[in-house]
């Protein structure tokens, strides 16, 4: 579906969302109440409601999700996210660290896609001080993203496996994920938690060859994608276990804020790369993919789909990739090469300065989003002229997608809220942050 | 509403008297590129609910920030008075591509807000933890309770006098009384 010119009616989502989270879809109910409960003696009958814990250590809730579950025999009536348990205070400790700093710091949010969260603190801190990349690193960043955008839904594909019981596929996708992570590696110098996208350009120009191993990789990578096609695509098991299960529709997505392959699923064609073009993407040619059910296949279908769309680009980024500088050559917020440091006692203290007290941003605030695997990822940054942010946001996809949970697991049996945990691939890493 | 309408018309002729722009009844400003508008507590529902009747389907984002410690100016349009916390809520309008970010004020000794769950029920869990971090109640939320934090948790962390540097730091050695 492509976006007309009407305005889409989501108040209804809106009213259907609400009504439902009084009786129907949301529970709302504090540790101690649930506690009460538990230890009451006269409940629960044999016909009533029962609260289940589903988490937080449980193997397919993707880390330290935990759930509380309203149950009526095998169906789950109402349900409650707690989340939480892997916070560690990022927007805070982002106070304390320089700009500079600030990227080792987000890159750990998000650990599936570590790129995603550094190029928007990029941006945002771009936006505050004005500043132009170089061409060349704005087409490495596009690519570092795109791989990232592979390896992050290969990750999806082995745990939505595994959580399905094609406990093969687990095996498969990690090991496709681990072909990107090596390139990662080889850029970077880390597999994950990179600190290479940074405010003014990247870390380091690519590494000699860096072509043909992406070449490799596009090679390497069709034929396995049809394999997983033919595990899973065509497979009645696995049609039969997601198909119809978890659906949410349009206006209630809209609704419940929710983006990225959430909202596509429903056939709602909204993507920040082709709707609010960032880095160069208005150069590059690929596709949406939308669904059509809102269901679990609907969103496995588009992962699946969006690593060949991330291929076709990676593609173009290889024939147009531009000569010239890795970052931008502003002495205020770059360092001098490491070979000066050598000649010149400026030089030396010119990168010393940097990487002690940093570089000053202009007062301001400003709001930087990217597509991110898992819907928009959003940065909103406010400095008050030092070299620290005064307030770092992070508009975590997964933190909001998380409020759709309840709604897709209404009225589904226990059995299936593990497929939809796994299909709305929540990182808790960016959900607590 | 009555106040509402009240604190609407004087923010009109605040913004006549400046000669700045309006839309749904909020001044307008330019922050690198993005559309700004500046509400108070008192209009902050209405200017939200015309923005949602104008087309501005989906609720991207919402937070806080404290500005006690804020070393810069904050001089803000159309003659409205900076307060400690600003709630910042952030739209989008998927048919005209548009986004726009409303900055309101809220005062640090009467830190509540209405909450925009009847407009867009996403922002439950951005609210709440807008409430967790820096203790803004948001009216008629349907759960107002902490949502990163434990339960039974004690302060609100991004506050600018929570914690770090707040408890200070004793260097000399504890006068020895035994």
């Amino acid at each position: 579906m492509t976006i007309t010119d009407e305005t889409p009616e989501t108040v209804d989502g809106a009213a259907r969302v609400r009504q439902r989270g009084d009786d129907a879809a949301v529970l709302r109910l504090s540790e101690a109440q649930a506690a009460a409960i538990g230890t009451d003696a006269t409940t629960p009958d044999d016909d009533e409601r029962v609260l289940l814990n589903m988490g937080p250590s449980h193997p397919s809730t993707h880390g330290v999700l935990r759930l509380m579950l309203e149950m009526e025999g095998e169906t789950v009536i109402r349900s409650k996210p707690v989340v939480g348990y892997l916070h560690t205070g990022m927007e805070k400790q982002a106070e304390q660290l320089t700009f500079l700093q600030g990227c080792t710091n987000v890159t750990r949010m998000d650990y599936a896609s570590p790129f995603f969260t550094e190029l928007a603190f990029s941006l945002a801190t771009e936006k505050l001080l004005d500043i132009e990349v170089p061409e060349r690193a704005v087409w490495i960043r596009m690519l570092m993203s795109e791989l990232n955008r592979i390896s992050s839904h290969l990750l999806f594909m082995a745990t939505n496996g595994m959580d399905l019981g094609a406990v093969s596929m687990m095996i498969y996708g990690w090991r496709e994920r681990e072909e990107v992570l090596r390139f990662f590696e080889k850029v970077t110098g880390l597999r994950m938690n990179h600190n290479y996208i940074r405010p003014g350009g990247v870390a380091a120009d690519l590494p000699d060859g860096w072509k043909g191993e992406i070449e490799a990789l596009l090679e390497l990578l069709p034929p396995r994608l049809e394999e997983y096609d033919v595990l899973m695509t065509g497979q009645p098991i696995w049609r039969e276990r997601l198909q119809g299960v978890g659906t949410l529709n349009t206006d209630e997505a809209l609704a419940l804020s929710a983006t990225g392959p959430i909202l596509r699923s429903t056939g709602y064609a909204w993507d920040l790369r082709r709707d609010q073009p960032y880095l160069a993407y208005d150069e590059v040619d690929f596709d949406v993919i939308v669904g059509t059910y809102g269901d679990c296949y609907d969103r496995y279908a588009i992962r699946l789909n969006e690593i060949r769309e991330s291929m076709r680009i990676v593609e173009q980024i290889l024939d147009k990739m531009p000569l010239g500088d890795y970052r931008v050559q502003d002495k205020k917020v770059t360092p001098p090469p490491r070979i000066r440091i050598d000649q010149s006692m400026e030089a030396l203290i010119h990168h010393f300065k940097i990487f002690t007290e940093g570089f000053k941003v202009p007062e301001g605030e400003a709001y930087a989003c990217v597509e991110s695997p898992r819907g928009e990822l959003g940065i909103y940054m406010v400095s008050d002229g030092s070299s620290t942010p005064y307030r770092m946001h992070v508009r975590g996809p997964s933190f909001i997608n998380v409020q759709t949970m309840p709604h897709l697991m209404r009225e589904s049996l226990i059995a299936d809220a593990v497929a939809i945990i796994s299909s709305v691939d929540p990182i808790m890493g960016e959900v607590d942050r | 509403m009555s106040d509402e309408t009240a604190a609407a018309e004087e923010a009109e002729a605040v913004a006549e008297e400046a000669a700045v722009d309006l839309r749904f009844g909020a001044v307008v400003s330019k922050s690198h590129g993005d559309v700004v508008l500046h509400a108070s507590v008192e209009t902050y529902l209405e200017v939200c609910s015309e923005a949602r009747a104008d087309g501005f389907d989906q609720l991207i984002d919402l937070t806080a920030v404290d500005y006690l410690t804020y070393a810069g100016e904050r001089a803000l349009p159309g003659g409205l008075t900076p307060e400690r916390f600003e709630v910042v809520t952030s739209l989008i309008n998927h048919v005209r591509r548009e986004r726009i970010r409303i900055r309101t004020q809220v005062s640090a000794d009467e830190p509540t807000i209405p909450s925009l769950f009847d407009l867009w029920p996403g922002s439950e869990y951005l609210e709440r933890e807008a409430f967790d971090m820096f203790g803004i109640t948001f009216s008629d939320h349907p759960d107002m309770s902490r949502v990163l934090m434990p339960e039974d948790w004690v302060g609100h962390p991004l506050r600018k006098d929570y914690a770090v540097g707040a408890i200070p730091v004793q260097f000399k050695a504890a006068s020895n009384e035994r």
